[in-house]
């Protein structure tokens, strides 16, 4: 309790003394500093974003100080604890944020009138579980797909496929052909064989959200077949990978593909990016193809990046003047454009320029969209079912364990400590 | 009777220069060992729930060795790190004595130059070692599927860290080859020790080449290769960076080459979507270090004590 007074004097001083300072000296200049993990994007936000703000609002200057995406996590753990965070913190969506808002390290943002602009099932991620705080501004979704080299489709003279049959077609057309790997992914990562393969086609097996939620309800086991059945197709994609694919890392992945030498890649929006700078072919994207006995297509359009206010901050009132511009259209459109494959939560129309990314976001009018099945709730515990899947997922494609040894191992190890999943 | 006790020292004064200069060693050391080590122990007997830290005994302990889930990662990366150090055992330090033995051959042309190529490795960052034999094996890039095709072996090649069987063996022969040139210089030093002299009594009586080795140079070099060993041991037991640059936080695939660095390393920073748990951390950390203390106090009082150092 002490804490918290001690902690509204600590803003409630600063607040006066910016105040004062704005009164006296007329434009006081307040820094804030932006925490994140995308050290890719630094150009992008010194150069376009930071510039597009400071135009409409001289007074506030803003500073972009990201770190590895790996040393993220535990980075900004020992800042917030130690006291020397960032005023912005750049949100992970579901539990890791909101382990944050619990400790009380982020500001509650429910009230910010920007969070208007947000569909409830876009602030999910960065909501309490029952939906009535949010404490993160939605930036940016990515999807899953499929990108495919175009030439290499003209030349063996087949069409983006839209159901599995279709698509293992493709595939064995590829295989017979032999100039192409039909198939690129690796499973030594072993995250790619989960986030790509379990993830990208899952949906359709399981049917998006209603099946995605019945697990979270317990009215479903991962042990049910639609729940199986994509680790079976997953077991049949082995066929058509690289020589080796056991020892293929992830970056082996696009690097293969960006040569030219596959035809066909399960992949992630935020690839686009990196593959238009590299491959010199012409590139196309399919969705996820359905599953036999449906006509619906299903998309995993995952929410995963987000900007939350330190409630330690001493600029509070600058803060939000910055989430309200994040929450705002035009901030929607700079960051789709310049990210192509990080797609906007946000209810008002964004106009995308890049045309592999145009086709990504197409999907999102035809299918159904559902998130990752495994990141809200159920990743809590002891074992961690991300986890879990990312090795199990990997085992089914190595040929070390069968679909069903899997899904009964990850089934038993949710209920070990999830309750609606324990009768 | 009054000359002997004139003959006593006077009382030394104070010498107060020894406690001055150890005292920044003594304070250093303290700050960065001694106090984190005993703070490791302090947290592994506490535990975190609801936002408040409470102490829970040995209850940590019990987890990890009571709960199936938690006993069955401890025992699985204990047994790999097991098997981690045989393979040191059996590859790297018989060959690291047999390089120094040849090199300590006194007719051997370019054998400085053997040397610091055998040595070389040991000083490059795990780091770069994991990402050079990452590319070298790498069944896409790697030159080693040509490299057996030249030799007619192009069957023996299999995409080597990917595969559970063959994963863990060929990190540790990475490691080896990184490692090999500590013992390898460590014996040498220890070869060229032994007085010519001895040698030459050998020789009088007829020992030569590899019998002279086996006979009389071997157990001369026997306390080296203690303490060889025990080095082997702790710097094994306490390996991390080789795996995890080569195989990933989790150990892969399917944890086939998870050790207790990795495993400590995921419990107590966390890793993806799991969240780190500094308790259950630190009660592993506990556990590794009573596994090295526990072994070398074992070789200190039963094999070091009865090693004897020839003298000459």
């Amino acid at each position: 309790m002490t804490n918290r007074t001690s902690r509204t004097l600590l803003i409630s001083t600063a607040i006066a003394a910016m105040v004062a300072g704005a009164g006296t000296a007329g434009a006081q200049e307040t820094t804030l500093v932006i925490e994140s993990w995308r050290n890719d994007d630094l150009a992008i936000w010194r150069n376009e974003i930071i510039p597009a703000f400071e135009a409409q609002h001289p007074d506030i200057a803003v500073e972009f100080q990201p770190a590895a995406p790996t040393e993220y996590n535990a980075a900004l753990n020992a800042k917030l604890d130690a006291g020397s965070a960032g005023d912005l913190i750049t949100c992970r969506p579901f539990d890791q944020s909101l382990q944050l808002y619990d400790d009380g390290y982020l500001a509650d943002l429910t009230d910010l009138p920007g969070m208007g602009n947000f569909s409830d099932v876009a602030r999910t991620a960065w909501s309490t579980d029952d939906g009535s705080e949010t404490f993160c501004v939605p930036m940016a979704a990515v999807l899953h797909g499929f990108i495919y080299n175009a030439e290499a489709f003209e030349e063996v003279g087949v069409e983006p496929p839209a159901t599995e049959e279709e698509f293992f077609a493709v595939l064995d057309a590829f295989q017979e052909e032999g100039t192409y790997i039909p198939l690129v992914m690796g499973t030594i990562d072993q995250w790619e064989a989960a986030t790509m393969g379990y993830q990208n086609i899952g949906p359709a097996y399981w049917g998006g959200e209603e099946g995605r939620t019945a697990l979270i309800a317990g009215e479903q086991a991962l042990t049910d077949e639609g729940w199986v059945e994509p680790l079976r197709v997953l077991a049949r994609w082995s066929d058509y990978l690289g020589d080796g694919y056991q020892a293929q890392s992830y970056p082996d992945s696009q690097n293969l593909f960006t040569l030219g030498r596959g035809a066909i890649y399960p992949a992630g929006s935020w690839e686009i990016s990196v593959f238009e700078n590299q491959a010199i072919f012409e590139m196309g994207a399919f969705p996820p193809p359905t599953a036999p006995g449906s006509d619906t297509c299903h998309i995993s359009d995952h929410p995963d990046i987000a900007l939350g206010l330190n409630a330690d901050s001493p600029n509070q009132e600058a803060g939000r003047t910055f989430l309200e511009w994040v929450a705002s259209p035009e901030f929607a459109e700079i960051y789709a454009n310049q990210l192509p494959g990080f797609f906007p939560l946000i209810d008002a129309e964004v106009e995308i320029d890049n045309p592999l990314a145009q086709e990504f976001a197409s999907w999102r009018a035809d299918c159904e969209s559902t998130i990752r099945s495994t990141y809200q709730i159920l990743s809590r515990g002891t074992p961690n079912l991300e986890n879990e899947t990312w090795a199990h997922t990997a085992n089914v494609m190595n040929g070390v364990e069968t679909p069903e040894e899997a899904a009964e191992a990850l089934q038993q190890g949710l209920a070990e400590w999830y309750g609606p999943q324990q009768d | 009777m009054t000359d002997e006790t004139d003959l006593k020292p006077p009382p030394r004064p104070w010498r107060w220069h020894i406690a001055v200069f150890l005292a920044p060693a003594v304070l250093v050391y303290t700050a960065v060992m001694i106090i984190p080590l005993f703070e490791t122990l302090r947290l592994s007997f506490f535990n975190r729930a609801d936002g408040q830290t409470f102490f829970v005994g040995i209850a940590n302990y019990a987890r990890l060795f009571g709960d199936p889930r938690w006993a069955a990662s401890f025992w699985n990366a204990l047994w790999n790190n097991a098997y981690f150090f045989l393979i040191h055992m059996v590859v790297q330090n018989p060959l690291g004595i047999a390089l120094a033995a040849l090199l300590s051959v006194s007719r051997l042309p370019g054998r400085a130059f053997y040397r610091s190529a055998i040595f070389l490795p040991t000083i490059l960052s795990f780091v770069i070692v994991g990402f050079i034999w990452k590319l070298i094996l790498s069944p896409l890039w790697g030159v080693t599927p040509s490299l057996l095709d030249l030799i007619g072996l192009r069957w023996l090649f299999a995409p080597y860290l990917g595969l559970e069987t063959y994963a863990l063996t060929t990190v540790a022969l990475v490691s080896v080859w990184q490692w090999v040139g500590i013992p390898m210089m460590l014996i040498y030093a220890a070869l060229l020790t032994i007085p010519e002299d001895l040698i030459e009594a050998a020789e009088i009586d007829g020992i030569t080449g590899f019998s002279q080795f086996w006979r009389i140079k071997l157990p001369l070099i026997l306390p080296t290769i203690g303490i060889v060993s025990i080095l082997t041991f702790v710097g094994n037991f306490n390996a991390f960076d080789l795996v995890y640059s080569m195989q990933g936080a989790m150990g892969g695939p399917n944890g086939a080459t998870d050790i207790l660095g990795t495993f400590l390393y995921r419990t107590f920073f966390g890793f993806q979507l799991q969240g780190g748990d500094p308790h259950m951390g630190a009660t592993i950390a506990t556990v590794m270090f009573g596994i090295i203390l526990v072994v070398i106090s074992i070789y200190l009082f039963i094999i070091q004590r009865r090693m004897r150092r020839y003298e000459f």
